[in-house]
């Protein structure tokens, strides 16, 4: 049985995942801003199978409030050996640019409270000889383009922060694992128009379970963006800077 | 993925705004017209609402409760009643009622007061509901059951989801020793055998069904598949080892007369048509179709219709005839015919379908207006025999057809949110708002 951490389990995604931890009887701590959400989310994993379902009520930015968090996790569910980092926003780019403010604040919800939180689980594991530590992070941190490169590059803060973070801990019995979804179809993207590119969050959820369990490295999903991503990274700046993507 | 927004029958229609709903203590939008979208299974215009706002409900997919001793249910009303199998059939219980795919929503299956083949024996999915909570635009939360504001439970059973959102619902399940189906198949050759056998297996088995062959004419007018079953316990064995894998899976092909005739001979004159004892994973049973994912698909870009209408038992006979020589003469149709008798369990619905007497479905591709031209026509018989056409497989009955089949609807109109519309409400109530 796995103890497990989840930062924004209120997230679409984080909550299909939970709900495949949850199928082979895991033990779950289930953090957001919602106390509502989180309960009905909680009710329904121990319904489906969860050993036990806790909730915590917080906002990601208080950063402050991690080693208390996780000290009340450890405490809660006897342990702690797995943590899933999903919360986040998708920014408004135009606000972003005209907004100090915005700005700052994109950065710290989609990349350094995921990295602070990250930090802290680190030296834990690292103290307990075991665990594992999934982010996601997200295909707009390959590359940044116009559209999004604010959360685009506080994503990719948190894609390089958890590669060093993945060879620190490499051995010490500790897996950190990267999750870079492509399209989801989630309430963060409800106004976007849906194409055949676009992966349901139960199929991602399956997915990234799969991937923590085994401890991967960097899990792109639905698997076929590793190919995308890796075209267009290949893409010379000469030629990126001039397309309108 | 089915695009949310879009009906089984993939017939065009007007952009929809999507709002998806995340949770069941989210507020409604305030936006002037809502529907609530379950998981598009309905073939036509009751869950579209072209030029207006769609909520996604889906969303609402969470789990309350369940208590495995006593099999009530509570949940979300996107919940799937596919996710519900998967929960409860562990520890040995199965939907009441369930229709011919499992990818419904609860929410979907009670606006429609969906049916299913124990129709004869369980009554239609209303009647198994418990109770219920409604969402009024104006904020108010109504709980109902038959006894707590019984009016708004009769107008929200097949209220084509037009009296609000339903948040969650709870469900009386039923008992089953596990997932096998015991029962038999059987060629008849007529309609006249079909409701002797009917008749001599109502009492017997709690699940009935038949398919047609409507390529058939002259003296093989009529002729089909009888299929029945029990819930089977588990630990008696598969008769003779022989377990049926797909014994009943319709052949699906795109529809042209040719490969039309060949195929329903074939499908009638196949061995496992004729089957004594089989023995059926509960999948293939209830659920054909559902291995064929999107196969609404195959149908082309122009979408298709279903026609189901109810004929009272009385002269149905004659009426059926008539209608499988028009189909037939037509060759506009699809080659299978589903044709089950509904029994005298009231719906407890104000416009539930469902009523005593004999039910047929089956595809039209659309061709234009010879289909539509068609489709009149039955509907032409179905009126004058004092039947109804079921509103989740339409998109093209008149008003004047929809209010002489569901005489309900104006007292039901009270119960309408003044927010919420559909694309089918509008075209047969001729409200435009
Ligand atoms: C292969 C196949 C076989 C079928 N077999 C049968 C059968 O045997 N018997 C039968 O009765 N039907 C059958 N149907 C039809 C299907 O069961 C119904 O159309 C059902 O209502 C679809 O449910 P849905 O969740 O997809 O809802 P949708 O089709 O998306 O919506 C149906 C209606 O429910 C309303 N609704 C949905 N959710 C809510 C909510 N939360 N609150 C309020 N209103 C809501 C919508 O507004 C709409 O009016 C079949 C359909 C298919 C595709
Ligand atoms: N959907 C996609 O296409 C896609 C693609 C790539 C990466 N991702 C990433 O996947 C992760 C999950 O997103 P999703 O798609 O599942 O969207 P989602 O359902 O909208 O989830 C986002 C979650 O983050 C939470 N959150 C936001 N700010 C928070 C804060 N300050 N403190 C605590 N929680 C906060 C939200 O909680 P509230 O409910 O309280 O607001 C919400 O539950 C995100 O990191 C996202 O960047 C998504």
């Amino acid at each position: 049985m796995r103890r497990i951490l989840i930062m924004g389990a209120t997230s679409a995604i984080a909550e299909a995942t939970a709900r495949e931890f949850a199928l082979l009887g895991d033990a779950l701590m289930l953090v957001g801003r919602n106390a509502e959400r989180l309960q009905a989310i909680a009710e329904d994993l121990k319904l489906r199978g969860a050993k036990q379902a806790e909730t915590y009520v917080l906002d990601a930015r208080e950063m402050m409030a991690y080693p208390k968090l996780l000290d009340e996790t450890s405490l809660r569910l006897g342990g702690l050996d797995t943590a899933l980092i999903a919360h986040g926003t998708l920014s408004d780019q135009a606000l972003c640019e005209t907004s100090i403010e915005t700005m700052l604040n994109e950065f710290r919800v989609n990349g350094v409270s995921a990295m602070v939180l990250c930090a802290e689980l680190a030296n834990r594991f690292e103290a307990q000889g075991h665990g594992t530590i999934a982010v996601i992070s997200s295909v707009a941190g390959d590359r940044g383009r116009q559209s999004n490169y604010v959360y685009g590059s506080a994503k990719a803060a948190v894609t390089t922060f958890t590669s060093g973070l993945r060879q620190r801990l490499y051995n010490k019995g500790v897996r950190v694992v990267t999750i870079k979804p492509g399209f989801v179809d989630t309430p963060m993207t409800a106004s976007f128009k849906k194409g055949p590119l676009w992966a349901s969050p139960a199929s991602v959820g399956k997915v990234i379970a799969r991937g923590m369990i085994l401890g991967k490295p960097v899990i792109y999903v639905p698997w076929f963006w590793r190919g995308i991503m890796s075209i267009i990274k290949l893409v010379p700046e000469f030629v990126f800077q001039r397309l309108r993507i | 993925m089915n695009q949310p927004g879009t009906a089984w029958g993939r017939l065009p229609g007007a952009p929809q705004r999507l709002v998806a709903l995340t949770d069941r203590f989210q507020a409604l939008p305030d936006e002037p017209s809502l529907l609530t979208f379950g998981n598009g299974r309905s073939y036509g215009d009751v869950g579209r609402n072209d030029g207006g706002t769609l909520l996604i409900g889906r969303g609402l997919d969470r789990f309350i409760g369940f208590d495995p001793a006593t099999g009530r249910l509570e949940c979300e009303a996107g919940v799937l009643l596919s996710e519900i199998i998967d929960l409860v059939l562990p520890s040995g219980w199965f939907p009441p009622v369930t229709p011919g795919t499992r990818f419904v929503t609860v929410g979907g299956a009670i606006a429609n007061d969906v049916h299913g083949k124990n129709h004869h024996r369980a009554g239609s999915f209303g009647n198994h509901i418990l109770e219920f909570e409604l969402l009024r635009s104006d904020g108010q939360i109504l709980r109902c059951s038959r006894d707590q504001n019984p009016d708004w439970f009769a107008a929200t059973v097949g209220g084509l989801g037009l009296t609000g959102l339903i948040r969650r619902a709870t469900l009386q399940l039923k008992r089953v020793p596990g997932p096998w189906i015991r029962g038999d198949s059987q060629r008849f050759a007529n309609l006249k055998a079909f409701f002797a056998i009917t008749a001599a297996s109502d009492g017997d088995y709690e699940y009935t069904v038949a398919w047609l062959d409507c390529s058939a004419t002259g003296a093989n007018l009529g002729r089909g598949i009888f299929i029945r079953g029990n819930h089977a316990p588990a630990t008696e064995a598969p008769p003779s080892g022989r377990v049926l894998r797909m014994p009943i899976t319709p052949p699906i092909s795109l529809v042209n007369s040719l490969s039309l005739r060949a195929f329903n001979t074939l499908y009638y004159h196949r061995p496992a048509a004729q089957v004594n004892q089989a023995l059926w994973h509960y999948r293939p049973f209830f659920y054909p179709l559902d291995g064929i994912l999107e196969w609404n698909r195959m149908y082309g870009p122009s979408g298709f219709y279903q026609y189901q209408c109810v004929l009272p038992t009385e002269g149905a006979i004659d009426i059926l005839s008539e209608m499988l020589g028009r189909i037939g003469r037509s060759g506009l149709g699809s080659f299978l015919l589903v044709l089950k008798t509904f029994g005298a369990v009231p719906s407890l619905g104000m416009l539930s379908f469902p009523r005593p007497g004999a039910t047929l479905a089956l595809d039209f591709p659309n061709r234009g207006a010879e289909t539509l031209a068609l489709l009149n026509t039955l509907d032409d018989l179905t009126r004058a025999a004092g039947g109804a056409v079921y509103p989740a497989k339409d998109a093209r009955m008149s008003a004047a057809s929809f209010q002489s089949y569901f005489p309900a609807w104006r007292g039901f109109s009270r119960y309408v949110d003044p927010k919420f519309s559909s694309s089918f409400w509008r075209r047969v109530t001729g409200d435009v708002a």
